[in-house]
């Protein structure tokens, strides 16, 4: 896939994105927004998965450890073939697949549940490790949010992923610098994530725009040292395509009326 | 009743012999694979055995993951860290997608002793049987741990295993294990009395005390916690009119309120039940510490007789 079939299928999650949480009348809409690039290049560029055979043994997996950025994950994974379309309407509706957090046990192409904030990654480094072990080849990507990265599980978790030499993992950082209470420096600062992530031991590739299809897809395809957990931290922009939602703190967990979907969905426009 | 063993130490054992048919077998520890047993595992499978650190929760979600690659992870830790640190990573990222994932907790109820109330777990049968589709065992002696340390590893889905510190005695008979059905010790139509874990042994010597007195008890060994074996509980409620129930745990959320909730609204009888009472352990030799909170076969005729 090149930058501009890749664009365009991050144009149709976004989309996917605002008509999702508009329709629900709540979501998350701004975490899924500047998550759209990172998790869509994954997908599209890197996963050896195959949405008939979502079970398959030897596929890749991947960990939406920020679960709340569950309508971009549902948006993939319909692009990709795993859901249907026709679900979206249904999404954190009673009886849905589509639960307001990913649930492994309704979604065809979803290895974990998550949404509860720090575990995400723990549950890809017991993958990575599993992987290894059974000597597979299999791949194991996880994203993260920045302000998840306040749990201190989170922490427990890239330690245990460079104790275990998981070359065969790939955390993605979306660096949004925002969550529900303000931006990350002013809830409780991380400091300089990039240093702290080479101190515990990965191998960082640090993207000014985390939001460029191209650079994502460039720092997905880096090969990186023998033993090393890979980082790819993305600074991106929460809101990501919609003007008036950009980095804007409020737009976190409220979804957008019907004029703000009107207008949203006039931006996003092919 | 002769020889002593922890019920960790037949668990440690116990996972020796399952790794050896079974590869698909791996343990998990946190920095207390010299307490929780799952030292012999890690001397006789060293590539199957992942020290996770001092950091439960990640452990128990780094099980998730190794389940859904096709193992089975067995993690262990101290019940208090497991069923009460890291609650929330069993409940969320392992019960709620039904991972096949054993948690195996050593150290529980106030018998762990010395170390004292803030290492004594009286609350993780509660935690754990209020987790949707979580399976709870509590094996009362060594014989049972081995079986049940092989079962689960038959056994789809999420389970929870207490396991005590204290070496008691071994069971002479062999009885069967099977998750969910309730072994009948001791017959009795006085009182049946409904025990788990090394409670059980302290019941039988409570049974005989009173039997020199000649009130006659039945014992039953509520191993499986949850599913509780209902038509056990009801049928030796009935025929006995007075029921007992007998836990290292405190006496809300346990065993107790587990046979309640089966009997509730369908049989009519005395009820009593016997644990810790809404307190917290403390440091003290383990005999001593159970005499403490009223957990010693002595103190539980004393009980039984005092409801009839």
């Amino acid at each position: 896939m090149n930058t501009a079939e890749l664009t365009k299928v991050c144009r149709q999650v976004r989309r996917d994105i605002i008509n999702m949480t508009a329709n629900a009348g709540s979501g998350h809409p701004g975490g899924s927004l500047s998550a759209v690039e990172l998790m869509t290049g994954t997908f599209f560029t890197q996963m050896r998965v195959d949405p008939k055979n979502p079970k398959n043994p030897d596929r890749d997996r991947f960990v939406l450890s920020k679960g709340h950025a569950a309508p971009c994950y549902y948006a993939v994974l319909a692009e990709m073939g795993f859901i249907d379309r026709s679900e979206f309407k249904n999404f954190r509706q009673l009886h849905s697949i589509l639960q307001g957090h990913p649930d492994a046990k309704k979604v065809p192409g979803v290895d974990a549940s998550t949404g509860s904030l720090g575990q995400g990654c723990s549950i890809a480094v017991g993958m990575a490790l599993g992987a290894k072990h059974l000597k597979k080849d299999t791949k194991v990507y996880v994203l993260v949010g920045d302000g998840e990265c306040q749990e201190g599980q989170i922490w427990e978790s890239f330690m245990a992923a460079a104790n275990f030499k998981l070359d065969n993992l790939t955390v993605m950082i979306d660096n949004n610098g925002l969550q529900i209470d303000g931006t990350n420096d002013e809830v409780m600062s991380l400091g300089d994530l990039c240093a702290k992530m080479k101190a515990f031991g990965f191998e960082v590739i640090e993207l000014s725009d985390g939001n460029d299809a191209a650079a994502v897809m460039a720092a997905l395809n880096a090969k990186t040292p023998a033993g090393k957990p890979k980082c790819i931290l993305a600074h991106t922009v929460k809101g990501k395509g919609v003007s008036f939602m950009e980095n804007q703190v409020g737009w976190h967990g409220k979804a957008p009326n019907e004029e703000q979907r009107q207008q949203a969905l006039k931006e996003l426009e092919d | 009743m002769s020889d002593k063993m922890a019920t960790r130490e037949a668990y440690g054992k116990a996972l020796v012999e399952l790794g050896a048919d079974n590869d698909k077998v791996v343990v998990l520890d946190a920095d207390l694979a010299g307490a929780t047993m799952t030292k012999h595992f890690k001397a006789a499978y060293p590539d199957r055995f992942f020290d996770c650190g001092i950091a439960e929760a990640d452990m128990m979600n780094i099980g998730a993951g190794l389940s859904t690659m096709g193992l089975i992870p067995y993690c262990s830790t101290f019940a208090m860290f497991g069923a009460g640190r890291a609650y929330e990573q069993i409940r969320n990222s392992i019960a709620y997608p039904k991972f096949n994932v054993k948690i195996c907790c050593s150290h529980a109820g106030v018998s762990v002793g010395e170390d004292g109330g803030s290492h004594q777990a009286i609350e993780d049968i509660g935690l754990m049987r209020m987790i949707p589709g979580m399976t709870v065992i509590v094996p009362a002696d060594a014989k049972e741990a081995r079986k049940a340390t092989l079962a689960l590893a038959e056994f789809q889905g999420p389970v929870y295993m207490r396991l005590a510190r204290l070496a008691t005695p071994i069971f002479e008979e062999d009885y069967p294990f099977e998750i969910g059905k309730a072994n009948v010790l001791r017959e009795g139509k006085d009182a049946a009395v409904f025990a788990c874990g090394l409670m059980v042994t302290e019941a039988l010597e409570a049974a005989k005390l009173l039997a020199a007195e000649g009130i006659e008890i039945s014992v039953i060994n509520m191993h499986t916690i949850k599913p509780i074996d209902e038509a056990c509980v009801t049928d030796y409620a009935r025929k006995c009119g007075n029921v007992v129930t007998v836990e290292e745990h405190s006496i809300i959320g346990g065993l107790g309120d587990a046979v309640a909730s089966g009997l509730m609204g369908k049989v009519n009888c005395k009820f009593l039940k016997i644990g810790v009472n809404d307190q917290f352990g403390q440091s003290g030799k383990a005999p001593e510490v159970l005499r403490e909170y009223g957990l010693t076969a002595d103190q539980i005729a004393a009980k039984i007789k005092e409801t009839l």
